[in-house]
C-alpha cells in the first residue's frame, strides 16, 4: 500500500476525481471502439508505424488540436476564478497548478505542435520532395513529442501537476520549495519532447539543403520554406540549452545535486538565465513559421509575387542571429546592474527593426493587390493590426528603466498574449484553412470560417485588453484572487467574457469541421486557392510518393509562372519511385521513453533502469537493421495517377 | 604512399595529443585557479578545431562553405552565451 501512496493527489478536489473518472471512461470507450470496428490493424499498419511525412504531419496536427482544448479549459478555469472579487472557484495550489500548465501545455504541446505539422506536410511538398531525409527520424520525432505530451498531461491525476509556473524558476521549484512529483513532470516530460524536436530541427535542416527540386536554388524557396529552415537552425542551436537545464533541474530533484540550489556554491537564478537562453528564441522558433505563414497567404490572395524577396529572407537570417542577444530582457529586475540591462534593452529594441521590415513588405504586398478576403486572408489582416499592440506594448516592456513598472504585472500576460495569439494562434488557422483542402481534399466553410475570425479576432482584444489596464493598475500576475477594494473586477469580468468568446470562436471551428465534412464538395481540384508554390500542383489528397515526376522550378513562384508564362514543371515518364518502409520501431522506442520518464517521475529506479535498456536496445536494433526501402511500380503510379485525376 | 601514411592525419594526431599533455599538466603543476582555467580553455577549443578539421574531414567536400558557416555560428552562440551569462550573473551583478 506504500508503494501506491506516491500516485496520490497531494491536493484533491472533486473536478479532479471527475476528470480521472472521464480519463477513464476515454481510454475504456476508445479501447472498445477500435476493437468492436476491428480497426486495431488499420491504426497500427497505417498511423502507428507510418514514416509518411504527410501522415505525421496530420497526426501531430490532432494531438496540437487536443491540447489547444486542454489548455483553453486551464485558461477558462483561470479567467473564471478571477472573474469576481474573492471568488472561491478554485484554491490558491489549484491555480497554480493551471496556470503551469495552460503554459506549459500552450506553448510546447500546442504552438510547437501546430508548427511541425504545417512543417512537415508543407515543406516537402513546397520543395518538390517524397519525403523528408530522414523518415523514421521523422516518426520518432513525433512520437517523442507524443509520449513527452501525454506524460505531461498525466500530471494532474497521477501525483499532482507542477505548480512552479511554465518558468518554473528555482529555488520556488526545487525540492524544497515543490515538494510533490509535480516539477520532476515537467522536467522529464519537457526533456522527452524536447528531444523530439531537436531530431525534427536536424531533419529538416538537411531535407531542405539537400532534397529540393532540380532548379531550386535557395533564393527560389517559397517563404514558408525559408522560415522553416531558418526556425530549424534556431531549434538547433537553442534547444540544447534547454536540455542541459532541464538534466540539471532533474539532478537537483533527484539526485541532490546543487546546481540551481540556494546554498553549497548552487545559482539559483542560472535557471532563470539558462531558461531564457533558450527561452528567447523560443520565441522566434514559434513566430518565424507563422510569419511564413503570412506571407504564403497575402501573397496568394493579393494576387502578387511577395514584395522584398530578399529582405524577408535577409530580416529572417537577422533575427535567427539576434534571437539570441536578448534574453536578459525577460529578467530586468532580478538585479543585474544598469550597465547589463542597458545592453540587453538596446539589442532588444534593435531586433524590432527586421520584424518592421517584414510587416512593410506585407503592407507593400497589399498595396495595389487584388486583395480577396478568403479565411485565410482574413486571419492575416486580423493579425497585422492586434500584432502591432503586442508589438508596441513588447516595446514598452524592452525598456529596461521602465520595465520595473510594468514586471509581473497583468500587463505583461496581456503584452505576450497578444503577440502570441495574432502572431502563432492566427497564423496556424490561417494555414489550418489555407493547406486544409490539401490534406483532405475538400474545402472548409468560407462563412463559418470568417464567422470563427471575426469572434476570435473580437475576443482577444476583449479578453486581453483590460489586463493592460488592470496589470498598470498594480494587479500581478498568478494572483489567485483579489479583493473588491482593488476595483480590479470589472476589468477582469471583461476579460472573462472575452475568453468565452474565444471558446465560442474555437466551437465555431469545430462545427465547421464537422459542417464541412458532411457536406463541402469534393471536386475542388489540386488548387483550389488559385495559389503559387509547388504544393498545389499535386492531387489533393496528396498520394504517398508525393509527386510522379519530380518537378522542375525556374523561379520563386514555380506553379504561378506554370500558369501564367508556361513553364513547364513535369517532363519525362513516369519512373519506379524509392520510398521508405514504414517501421514499429518508433513507437515502441518512444513508449519505452514514456514508461521510463514516468519511473523517473516517481524515482522506481528498477523501472527506469529496465527502460534505459530497453531504450538503448532500440537504438541498436536500428543500427543492425538492415531496410532498403520499397519501390512503387511505374503501372502502380499510372493506376493512381488515373484515379485521381478523375474524370479525365 | 600517402594513402599508407597521411602526413595530415599523423601530425594531427601528435598535436592532439600534446594539447592533451598540456591539459593535464593543470592538474600536476601548481598555478592559479584563472591561469589553470586559461590553460583549459583555450587547449579544449583548439582540441575541437583539430579534431573537426583532421578527424572529421571538415573542409574536404564541396559542402564546405556550408559546414564552416554553421561552425562559426555555432561558435559565435557559444560565445554570446557563455560571456552574456557571466555578464548578467557574475560582473554586472549587483
Amino acid at each position: 500500500m506504500e508503494f501506491f501512496e506516491r500516485f496520490a493527489i497531494p491536493h484533491p478536489s472533486a473536478p479532479i476525481y471527475a476528470s480521472m473518472v472521464a480519463i477513464a471512461l476515454t481510454i475504456v470507450a476508445i479501447i472498445a471502439g477500435l476493437t468492436y470496428f476491428k480497426k486495431w490493424g488499420y491504426l497500427w499498419r497505417e498511423w502507428l508505424t507510418t514514416v509518411d511525412h504527410k501522415r505525421i504531419g496530420i497526426m501531430y496536427l490532432i494531438s496540437a488540436l487536443l491540447m489547444l482544448f486542454r489548455g483553453g479549459v486551464d485558461a477558462l478555469m483561470m479567467r473564471a476564478q478571477l472573474a469576481v472579487p474573492d471568488n472561491k472557484l478554485l484554491d490558491a495550489q489549484h491555480y497554480n497548478e493551471v496556470f503551469t500548465t495552460h503554459g506549459v501545455v500552450m506553448i510546447i504541446f500546442m504552438a510547437m505542435p501546430f508548427i511541425m505539422a504545417l512543417m512537415n506536410f508543407v515543406v516537402p511538398l513546397q520543395i518538390g520532395a517524397r519525403d523528408v531525409a530522414f523518415p523514421r527520424l521523422n516518426a520518432l520525432s513525433f512520437w517523442l513529442f507524443f509520449m513527452g505530451a501525454m506524460l505531461f498531461n498525466i500530471s494532474f491525476v497521477v501525483g499532482g501537476s507542477p505548480d512552479a509556473g511554465w518558468t518554473s524558476y528555482f529555488p520556488l521549484a526545487g525540492n524544497e520549495f515543490s515538494t510533490s512529483v509535480g516539477s520532476n513532470y515537467y522536467m522529464i516530460a519537457i526533456q522527452i519532447a524536447g528531444l523530439g524536436t531537436l531530431m525534427t530541427g536536424i531533419n529538416f535542416i538537411t531535407t531542405i539543403f539537400k532534397m529540393r527540386a532540380p532548379g531550386m536554388t535557395l533564393m527560389k524557396m517559397p517563404m514558408f520554406t525559408w522560415s522553416a529552415l531558418i526556425t530549424n537552425a534556431i531549434i538547433v542551436f537553442a534547444f540544447p540549452v534547454l536540455t542541459v537545464a532541464l538534466a540539471m533541474g532533474t539532478m537537483d530533484r533527484l539526485f541532490g545535486t546543487h546546481f540551481f540550489t540556494t546554498n553549497n556554491g548552487g545559482m539559483d537564478m542560472l535557471w532563470a538565465n539558462l531558461f531564457w537562453v533558450w527561452g528567447h528564441p523560443e520565441v522566434y522558433i514559434l513566430i518565424l513559421p507563422a510569419f511564413g505563414i503570412y506571407s504564403e497567404v497575402i501573397s496568394t490572395f493579393a494576387r502578387r509575387n511577395l514584395y522584398g524577396y530578399k529582405s524577408m529572407v535577409v530580416s529572417m537570417v537577422l533575427i535567427s542571429f539576434m534571437s539570441f542577444l536578448v534574453w536578459v530582457h525577460h529578467f530586468f529586475t532580478m538585479g543585474q546592474g544598469a550597465l547589463t540591462n542597458s545592453i540587453f534593452s538596446i539589442t532588444t529594441m534593435a531586433i524590432a527593426v527586421p520584424t518592421g521590415i517584414k510587416i512593410f513588405n506585407w503592407l507593400f504586398t497589399l498595396y495595389k493587390g487584388k486583395i480577396e478576403i478568403t479565411t485565410p486572408m482574413l486571419y492575416a489582416l486580423l493579425f497585422i493590426p492586434l500584432f502591432t499592440i503586442g508589438g508596441v506594448t513588447g516595446v514598452m516592456l524592452g525598456m529596461s528603466a521602465a520595465d520595473y513598472q510594468y514586471h509581473n504585472t497583468m500587463f505583461l500576460v496581456a503584452h505576450f498574449h497578444m503577440v502570441i495569439i495574432p502572431g502563432v494562434v492566427f497564423a496556424m488557422l490561417a494555414g489550418l484553412t489555407y493547406w486544409w483542402p490539401k490534406m483532405f481534399g475538400f474545402m472548409l466553410n468560407e462563412r463559418l470560417g470568417k464567422l470563427a475570425a471575426w469572434v476570435i479576432g473580437i475576443s482577444t482584444l476583449v479578453a486581453f485588453m483590460p489586463m493592460f489596464f488592470s496589470g498598470l493598475d498594480g494587479q500581478a500576475r498568478r494572483m489567485y484572487t483579489y479583493s473588491a477594494s482593488t476595483g480590479f473586477g470589472p476589468l477582469n469580468m471583461i476579460s472573462f467574457v472575452g475568453a468565452i468568446g474565444l471558446a465560442v470562436g474555437f466551437a465555431i471551428i469545430v462545427y465547421n469541421v464537422y459542417y464541412s465534412v458532411r457536406y463541402a464538395s469534393r471536386d475542388i481540384g489540386a488548387d483550389p486557392w488559385n495559389a503559387r508554390t509547388l504544393e498545389w500542383a499535386t492531387h489533393s489528397p496528396v498520394p504517398e510518393y508525393n509527386f510522379a515526376i519530380v518537378p522542375h522550378v525556374k523561379s520563386a513562384e514555380a506553379l504561378w509562372d506554370a500558369k501564367k508564362k508556361r513553364h513547364i514543371l513535369f517532363q519525362g515518364d513516369y519512373e519506379k519511385i524509392h520510398m521508405p518502409n514504414n517501421s514499429g520501431v518508433p513507437f515502441i522506442m518512444s513508449s519505452i521513453f514514456f514508461v521510463w520518464g514516468f519511473a523517473m517521475i516517481f524515482s522506481m529506479w528498477a523501472v527506469a533502469i529496465i527502460a534505459t535498456i530497453g531504450i538503448f536496445a532500440c537504438m541498436a536494433h536500428r543500427s543492425v537493421e538492415i531496410d532498403h526501402g520499397r519501390y512503387i511500380s511505374v503501372r502502380k503510379i499510372e493506376e493512381t495517377e488515373t484515379k485521381l485525376r478523375g474524370a479525365k | 604512399m600517402k594513402e599508407l601514411f597521411p602526413m595530415k592525419q599523423i601530425m594531427g594526431f601528435v598535436f592532439s595529443l600534446m594539447l592533451t599533455v598540456v591539459a593535464l599538466a593543470v592538474y600536476f603543476l601548481n598555478m592559479s585557479f584563472a591561469m589553470g582555467m586559461t590553460i583549459l580553455v583555450v587547449t579544449a577549443f583548439i582540441q575541437a578545431a583539430v579534431q573537426l578539421v583532421v578527424f572529421m574531414h571538415a573542409g574536404e567536400t564541396k559542402d564546405k562553405g556550408a559546414i564552416y558557416t554553421n561552425v562559426y555560428y555555432g561558435v559565435a552562440i557559444a560565445l554570446v552565451t557563455i560571456f552574456g551569462t557571466l555578464l548578467t550573473m557574475i560582473w554586472g551583478y549587483n
